[in-house]
């Protein structure tokens, strides 16, 4: 019996999980997938908690229901990997062989790398958002806020689903509108990128959006350290923020197995063939979603159009053949706007986000890098695409793995350049 | 793309002013970026992080983090600031005669 063990049930490896168990013939495979608890998070939804639109009944479900028949779930910790072996140690000493390996162990974040971060006013004037329980404590304080200075900053790039500071922000100024104190609360983005998103389009486009919504935003700001008794955040160039509340995008790294086995980058990302997705480190070794070095977003969506690209690589190796070098860095994204509304952007390696319809042209019914309602109501609906479609490794309708230019405006990059 | 002679040799520049082929470095042109930007003279230091930025380049193809020319010379952040005042990731690489190292996405 041959076996494939994946490493982290998440959305990617909950989904490698289901398509390689579909593809691989049970009576020669066997299929192992490792988490240390039995919660599956459904991310994209952390993001709505501090603003009271979801709690933990709405994210929280667990992986075994969403790991297919057929497929061991281990729930244990995982201590070490030794790719020249081919194994892996889980937290109880176990050996667990494989003859393929796929990496899905994620991002977390990490505010210890930021000094005075988590001193004396954390969880009480200093929240982040990417945790279950930084995200429900943050909804505490923001229905305690009555007014002052509301500091998002962003310490270190990259960071998962990059977005999501702009999307709290955009809430935010909504959320304070409807309790009717928006005239009292100032809104900061404090930033290490020099603009609003990484790309000029979209960083124009969403520049834009902040400063109608009164949102001053602090570029080129990066984080050298937080003094949560005096509410002062600092910048490594010596630029002062005074806050009242601080929400924090921390340091974001990569699980730290892989910094205990040797296999990350200086932020624990592993090195991947940007297009294969092999590991460098060993032929019989794949990496997928957020655990990559890859300059692509890390978000769902990129796990998703890898995944199907991943599985066809998987089963070229085991046949011997060549892998495919077909990921192009695809993401797709909705931003949530506030007020009803969000816009949507769709890019890779090369194309970045662009004005226009999705996933047809002229019809949409998404409109690209453009706020409407449907595509709020797209990012709602997703929830459920994503528990019975996205984990079950199933293709989403019209959207391929690979970037289509169908309905782009590419005068719009022109203009811009 | 725009092209300008540095220091006597003529290079390839991008709008905001990165070379673009490194090929085309010499080290009177990272003299003469490092004085336009306020560095004068650089120092062994300076030299340190600019070696380190062309060999880990001509490796992996991009410029390095300032992450990662902390953790792999040994050089503090605080003194990379000192050394490279304002944005020492983006000035190290322009002197490095290297693009502009891009935000990941």
């Amino acid at each position: 019996m041959k076996k494939l063990l994946i490493l982290g049930a998440g959305t990617a490896g909950t989904m490698m999980a289901a398509k390689m168990r579909r593809a691989l013939p049970r009576a020669e495979w066997s299929v192992t997938i490792v988490d240390q608890d039995d919660d599956h998070l459904y991310q994209p939804g952390l993001l709505f908690i501090p603003f009271g639109v979801y709690d933990e009944s709405d994210v929280v479900r667990p992986r075994s229901r969403y790991v297919p028949r057929g497929v061991e779930l281990l729930l244990s910790g995982i201590d070490v990997i030794e790719p020249e072996e081919s194994r892996v140690r889980l937290g109880d000493g176990t050996l667990v062989d494989y003859d393929f390996l796929v990496i899905a162990t994620g991002s977390r974040i990490v505010p210890e790398e930021t000094d005075g971060l988590t001193g004396p006013g954390w969880q009480k004037n200093v929240f982040d958002f990417y945790t279950l329980d930084g995200a429900t404590k943050l909804h505490r304080a923001l229905e305690d806020f009555t007014g002052g200075r509301l500091v998002l900053n962003v310490a270190e790039m990259p960071i998962k689903c990059p977005v999501a500071p702009l999307e709290f922000l955009f809430l935010a100024d909504w959320y304070f509108h409807e309790r009717g104190i928006r005239d009292r609360v100032e809104l900061v983005y404090a930033t290490p990128l020099d603009g609003a998103f990484t790309k000029p389009v979209a960083s124009a486009r969403l520049g834009s959006l902040l400063e109608d919504k009164g949102i001053r935003v602090e570029t080129l700001f990066n984080a050298g350290s937080v003094d949560s008794e005096k509410r002062i955040l600092s910048s490594w160039d010596e630029r002062e923020v005074d806050y009242d509340l601080l929400v924090t995008v921390p340091t974001n790294m990569g699980a730290e197995v892989i910094e205990r086995s040797d296999l990350g980058d200086e932020l624990g990302f592993v090195p991947t063939d940007r297009n294969t997705l092999q590991a460098q480190v060993a032929p019989n070794v794949f990496v997928i979603g957020d655990a990559t070095d890859l300059p692509s977003s890390k978000a769902g969506s990129v796990a998703h159009f890898q995944g199907e690209i991943l599985e066809h690589n998987l089963l070229a190796a085991v046949a011997g053949k060549e892998l495919a070098p077909d990921f192009d860095g695809h993401a797709n994204c909705f931003v949530e706007t506030g007020f009803g509304k969000a816009l949507l952007i769709d890019f890779n390696y090369d194309v970045e986000p662009l004005p226009g319809r999705f996933p047809l042209a002229k019809v949409g019914p998404m409109k690209l890098l453009e706020e409407s309602r449907m595509n709020h109501w797209g990012k709602l609906a997703f929830r459920w695409i994503y528990w019975n479609q996205l984990l079950a490794g199933r293709e989403i309708p019209l959207v391929q793995a690979q970037l289509s230019m169908k309905g782009k405006e590419t005068t719009a990059a022109a203009q811009a350049a | 793309m725009t092209t300008a002679t540095i220091a006597g040799v003529q290079v390839d520049l991008d709008a905001e002013g990165f070379m673009t082929d490194p090929k085309q470095w010499t080290k009177e042109i990272a003299e003469t970026i490092a004085r336009d930007n306020g560095i004068d003279p650089l120092t062994q230091k300076h030299w340190q992080v600019i070696d380190f930025c062309r060999a880990d380049n001509e490796a992996k193809g991009t410029p390095p983090t300032v992450r990662r020319i902390t953790k792999q010379t040994g050089i503090s952040t605080k003194e990379m600031y000192q050394l490279f005042p304002k944005g020492p990731g983006v000035l190290s690489s322009k002197i490095a005669g290297l693009t502009k190292p891009k935000g990941c996405i």
